[in-house]
C-alpha cells in the first residue's frame, strides 16, 4: 500500500514536477486555443460545403469528411511532421501538430454542424428567403444560429475530445503537458507526475464531462 | 359470491399530499363499473392502485378474494396477470411488431409455449379486428387501432379484470368508436371491467354503475341513471352540469 | 509529381514491407475487433446495473463513466505501461492497450445506453410491469432493445473512434500498423511505408465510415 503511495501518489516528486507541468499546461492551451479556435471556424465552412446543393462541392467536401474519419489522428500527425520532410516540406513541432489536428477536428466538427443543419426544417430557409433575406443573411441569421443552438452539447462533448487530443503531440516531442509529465517521469523513475497531470486534466475536462451528461439529459426528456 | 374486485379502506399519499383516502368499492363479477371525476380527483391513482403500479400507502385490495396487498414482489408479477391494463398512450412496445407485442408477456410471463402464444394472440387480435395487422408495426397503426392492439396484449393474458385508463383521450374524436366497440363487446361476453373516462354517452349506455370521485373520495355512485339523471349530491351536479355544458 | 511519388510511392519499398503492414494490419483488426466487443458488453452491463437505482452502484459508475471519458487514454496508457511495473506488476503493451481502450468505450457507451434508457417513457416500464413481466424481464426485452436502438448511431461513431486509437499502441511497442510502418520508414529512409500506413487504415475504417453513414440513416427514427 505505501508502496503505491510512493510509487504513484508521491507528493514531493509531484511538488518538483508542478512547475515543469504548468509550463506544459500553458503549451497544451495554445494548442488548444488554435485547434479549437480555427477548428470550429474550418468545420463549419466544411459542414455548409458539405450540405451544399453543388454536387461539385458536397462530394469532395463528405470525402474529406470520411477520409479524415477514418485515419487515426497519430497516423495523420506522424505524417506530416516525418512524412512531409521528405518532400521537402519542414516544419515545427508545433505547425505540424496544429495542421494535424486540425485537419482532423474540422472534419467532426464539421460532422456535427451537419446534422444540425440537417436537423432544420426546409420551412426556415423558406420563411427567411420569402421575407426577402439573402441567402447569407439567412444563414448567418436564421439557420446557423438554430443549428449550433440544437448540437451545442455534441459541439462541446467534441471540444474535450479535442483537448484530449492534444496529449498526442507529446509523441512528436512537443513539450506538452503529457509530454512534461512523461519527461519527469523518465527523470524520477516515479510516475507520480503522470499521476498529477491525469489529475490536472481532470480538472480541465471533468466540470464539461458533467455539462454534457446533464445536456443531454435535459433533450431526452 | 364475492366480488371480483374489492379495495378496502385504500389510502395513497404522495409525499405530504393525500390523492386517496378510504376508497372503499365493490365490482362484481361481470360488472362495468365507470369512474368519473374531475381531474386530479384520485381516479387515475385509484385504478393504478388496483395492480400496484402505485404502491398504496395503506388498505388492501382483493382480486377475486385473495388480497394482492399481501404478495410479495415475485408473486406480484404473476398477480398482475390477474389484472389486465390499458393506457391512455397505448404503450405498445414500438421495436416489436404488433403480434410479438401480444405474445411477449405470454411467453415471458405466462410461459406459454411460442406456439400457443401465437395462436392465442392471432385469436385476441381477431376479437379486436386486427388480425391482419399482426405483422405491421406500431406505428403503421393509428391511434384506435394501437389501442385495440393494446387491449388485445392485456386479455391474450386471461385477466380476470380490465382496467382501462382513459383509454380514448389520446384518440381523434372519429377513432374513438372503434375503441368503445371493442369495449362494449367485451362486456358483452362477461368481462369485469373498471373503466376511468369522460366518455359520458358510452358510461350511460354500457355502464352498470357510475361512480363519482372527487378529492380523493368517491362522493357518489348508482346506476348510470341515478346519477346522470338525479345526482344526490353537490359536486356531483356542479361537475355533471359543467361537463356536459362543455359538450 | 516524379519526385513526389518516388518519396510516397516507391514501389520496391512498398513490395518489401507489406508482407510486414498486412501482418500488422491483423492485429490492429483483432485488436480493434475485442476492444469493441468488450467495451460495449461491459457499457451494456453497467447501465444495466444502473437501471437498479441503489447509490452504491450508481456512484462508482458515474466516477467510471466520468473519469475515463474527461482523461486522455494516452496518459492511462502511460500509467498503466509504465508505472504498474513499479509494484511488481508489468502488462504487455497490447494487454494495456486492451485493458485502457476497453475502459473509455466501456464508460461511452454506458452514457449512451443510459441516455436511451432514461429517454424512454415511463409507460413503456408501466406496460411491461402491467402485463406481469418482472423488472428484469421488462429491462431485457421492453427497455433495452429500444435503447440500443437509438444508441446504436452514437455507438458506432465512438466505437470507431476508439479502435483507431489503437494506434496510440505505437507509443507502448504494440506491433500494429503504425509502429510497424514506422519502424520500416527509419530502416528504409523513405515516406513510403507512412503512406502504406494511412492506406492501411484507410482500408479498415474507410468501410466502417460508410457502415456508420448508413446506420445513421436507417436508424435515425424516434419513437
Amino acid at each position: 500500500m505505501s508502496n503505491i503511495a510512493d510509487m504513484f501518489f508521491n507528493l514531493d516528486i509531484m511538488r518538483q514536477a508542478l512547475p515543469l507541468l504548468m509550463q506544459g499546461l500553458v503549451m497544451t492551451l495554445k494548442l488548444c486555443a488554435v485547434v479549437i479556435g480555427l477548428g470550429l471556424i474550418g468545420g463549419l465552412f466544411l459542414a455548409l460545403a458539405a450540405t451544399s446543393p453543388r454536387r461539385w462541392l458536397r462530394w469532395p467536401t463528405m470525402a474529406l469528411i470520411d477520409l479524415m474519419r477514418a485515419l487515426p489522428p497519430l497516423v495523420l500527425l506522424i505524417f506530416i511532421y516525418s512524412g512531409m520532410p521528405f518532400a521537402g516540406v519542414q516544419m515545427p513541432a508545433f505547425t505540424a501538430v496544429a495542421v494535424a489536428f486540425l485537419l482532423n477536428n474540422s472534419a467532426y466538427y464539421a460532422e456535427v454542424y451537419r446534422a444540425g443543419l440537417q436537423s432544420l426544417p426546409s420551412g426556415q430557409w423558406e420563411a427567411a428567403r420569402a421575407t426577402g433575406l439573402s441567402m447569407p443573411q439567412t444563414l448567418v441569421h436564421v439557420i446557423i444560429p438554430q443549428a449550433v443552438r440544437n448540437v451545442l452539447p455534441d459541439l462541446l462533448s467534441n471540444t474535450i475530445e479535442v483537448v484530449k487530443l492534444t496529449s498526442l503531440a507529446s509523441v512528436v516531442s512537443l513539450a506538452e503537458l503529457l509530454y512534461q509529465a512523461n519527461m519527469a517521469r523518465s527523470v524520477t523513475y516515479n510516475s507520480s507526475p503522470l499521476v498529477l497531470a491525469a489529475a490536472i486534466y481532470l480538472v480541465l475536462l471533468w466540470p464539461c464531462v458533467r455539462l454534457v451528461s446533464r445536456f443531454q439529459r435535459k433533450l431526452s426528456i | 359470491m364475492t366480488p371480483m374486485l374489492e379495495i378496502a379502506g385504500l389510502e395513497k399519499n404522495f409525499g405530504d399530499v393525500q390523492v386517496l383516502r378510504s376508497i372503499d368499492l365493490k365490482v362484481a363479477r361481470g360488472e362495468l363499473v365507470f369512474v368519473i371525476g374531475p381531474s386530479g380527483s384520485g381516479k387515475s391513482t385509484m385504478l393504478r392502485c388496483c395492480n400496484r403500479l402505485e404502491e398504496p400507502t395503506s388498505g388492501s385490495i382483493f382480486i377475486d378474494g385473495r388480497n394482492i396487498m399481501n404478495a410479495l414482489s415475485a408473486d406480484l408479477n404473476r398477480l398482475r396477470l390477474q389484472t389486465g391494463m390499458v393506457f391512455q398512450g397505448f404503450h405498445l412496445y414500438p421495436h416489436m411488431t404488433v403480434l410479438k407485442n401480444v405474445m411477449l408477456a405470454q411467453t415471458k410471463a405466462l410461459k406459454r409455449p411460442k406456439a400457443e402464444a401465437e395462436t392465442r394472440a392471432m385469436d385476441m387480435l381477431g376479437r379486436v379486428g386486427l388480425a391482419h395487422k399482426a405483422k405491421a408495426m406500431p406505428t403503421e397503426l393509428s391511434g384506435g387501432q394501437q389501442q385495440r392492439v393494446a387491449i388485445a396484449r392485456a386479455l391474450a393474458l386471461d385477466p380476470k379484470v380490465m382496467l382501462f385508463d382513459e383509454p380514448t383521450s389520446a384518440l381523434d374524436p372519429e377513432l374513438v368508436g372503434s375503441v368503445l366497440k371493442v369495449m362494449k363487446d367485451l362486456n358483452a361476453e362477461g368481462m369485469t371491467m373498471v373503466v376511468v373516462s369522460h366518455e359520458m354517452g358510452f358510461a350511460r349506455e354500457a355502464a352498470d354503475r357510475v361512480v363519482f370521485m372527487d378529492g380523493g373520495v368517491v362522493v357518489e355512485q348508482g346506476t348510470p341513471d341515478q346519477v346522470f339523471g338525479n345526482p344526490q349530491q353537490d359536486r356531483t351536479r356542479a361537475f355533471l352540469s359543467r361537463v356536459t355544458g362543455a359538450e | 509529381m516524379e519526385r513526389f511519388l518516388e518519396v510516397f510511392f516507391a514501389p520496391q519499398v512498398f513490395a518489401r514491407y507489406a508482407p510486414d503492414v498486412l501482418y500488422a494490419m491483423m492485429t490492429t483488426l483483432w485488436l480493434g475487433l475485442v476492444i469493441i466487443l468488450a467495451g460495449i458488453g461491459l457499457g451494456l452491463v453497467l447501465a444495466c446495473l444502473r437501471t437498479a437505482q441503489c447509490w452504491w452502484l450508481t456512484l462508482p459508475i458515474v466516477i467510471f463513466a466520468d473519469v475515463m471519458r474527461a482523461l486522455p487514454p494516452l496518459v492511462l496508457i502511460l500509467i498503466f505501461y509504465f508505472g504498474l511495473p513499479g509494484l511488481g506488476l508489468t502488462l504487455s503493451g497490447p494487454l494495456v492497450l486492451f485493458i485502457v481502450l476497453t475502459a473509455v468505450l466501456a464508460a461511452f457507451a454506458e452514457e449512451i445506453f443510459w441516455a436511451g434508457l432514461t429517454a424512454l417513457t415511463r409507460g413503456q416500464w408501466e406496460a411491461g410491469r402491467a402485463t406481469g413481466l418482472s423488472f428484469f424481464q421488462t429491462l431485457i426485452h421492453v427497455a433495452l432493445p429500444q435503447a440500443v436502438r437509438m444508441g446504436i448511431p452514437s455507438l458506432v461513431n465512438r466505437a470507431l473512434a476508439i479502435t483507431k486509437m489503437t494506434a496510440l499502441g505505437s507509443v507502448i511497442g504494440v506491433k500494429e500498423i503504425l509502429a510497424v510502418s514506422s519502424s520500416a520508414q527509419a530502416m528504409s529512409g523513405s515516406a513510403t511505408p507512412l503512406t502504406m500506413a494511412a492506406l492501411a487504415y484507410l482500408a479498415i475504417f474507410l468501410p466502417a465510415v460508410v457502415l456508420a453513414r448508413w446506420l445513421e440513416r436507417r436508424f435515425s427514427w424516434r419513437v
